[in-house]
């Protein structure tokens, strides 16, 4: 019914940490307090905000084609309130199960997913710098 | 029938990216991660209706498989349109750029 509200949700929370991220990743601070631009990373690690994006690229792409589904099926509609549920307080109750139920998990399991990038991408990043070690042996 | 068509599309993308990456200027990780994502979400939707249907979930009316397969191809088109539209936008081999500040002879 609206179930798709709830990544939605978490990626519009995530993009702004990712900016606030980005914006961290890119001063530098010294130890006496100043603070230095740095224009790009050169180290072959790849900077959180990027791996932050993969999390807000899934979800926002996600949510976007369920939106389209659900107008398709006419539970999102172009007037106020937008949800047709809301019009009836059973409906609305269903809606807030399904988004407590189906919503979560949704989140839950892109969020999940994404862990296991982050996992797969340490690997990589470790198996570099290990091969990077063994031929400056 | 639109998880099955979602996943398709996200397979085939992923492997058109593989083999032409690291080269990115036709940005289709943007298709690969709006299919991926819709795949995951409508893969959830399918374990809660699984649970409710149980075996019926493998049988469904025609008419409804129909009308799912439709809007599977319908959010494929959706997702494609979006793609061609930030590809036009970013212009990464610049060609719309080259095209709009070209001299009329």
């Amino acid at each position: 019914m609206a179930c798709f509200l709830v990544p939605t949700a978490e990626a519009a929370v995530v993009t702004v940490v990712t900016k606030i991220v980005e914006k961290k990743e890119l001063k530098k601070v010294h130890v006496d307090g100043s603070v230095d631009e740095v224009v790009k990373d050169e180290t072959e690690k790849i900077p959180f905000s990027r791996k932050l994006k993969w999390l807000t690229n899934l979800q926002w792409g996600g949510s976007l084609l369920l939106a389209f589904e659900h107008v398709w099926h006419g539970e999102v509609v172009p007037w106020f309130p937008f949800l047709s549920a809301m019009s009836d307080p059973a409906d609305a109750a269903e809606m807030f199960h399904e988004m407590s139920t189906v919503g979560v998990t949704m989140a839950l399991l892109t969020t999940t997913v994404w862990a296991g990038m982050l996992v797969v991408a340490n690997v990589i990043e470790k198996r570099k710098v290990s091969d990077t070690e063994s031929v400056t042996e | 029938m639109t998880l099955l068509t979602t996943v398709f599309a996200a397979v085939i993308c992923t492997a058109i990216w593989y083999k032409n990456a690291p080269d990115n200027k036709m940005n289709l990780g943007l298709l690969c991660w709006m299919f991926w994502g819709a795949s995951l979400m409508w893969l959830v939707d399918a374990i809660f209706e699984y649970a409710e249907l149980k075996a019926e979930y493998f049988t469904p009316a025609p008419a409804d498989m129909l009308n799912d397969l439709f809007l599977g191809l319908s959010v494929i088109a959706l997702a494609m349109v979006i793609w061609v539209v930030v590809l036009l936008i970013k212009d990464p081999k610049g060609i719309i750029k080259k095209a709009l500040t070209k001299k009329n002879n």
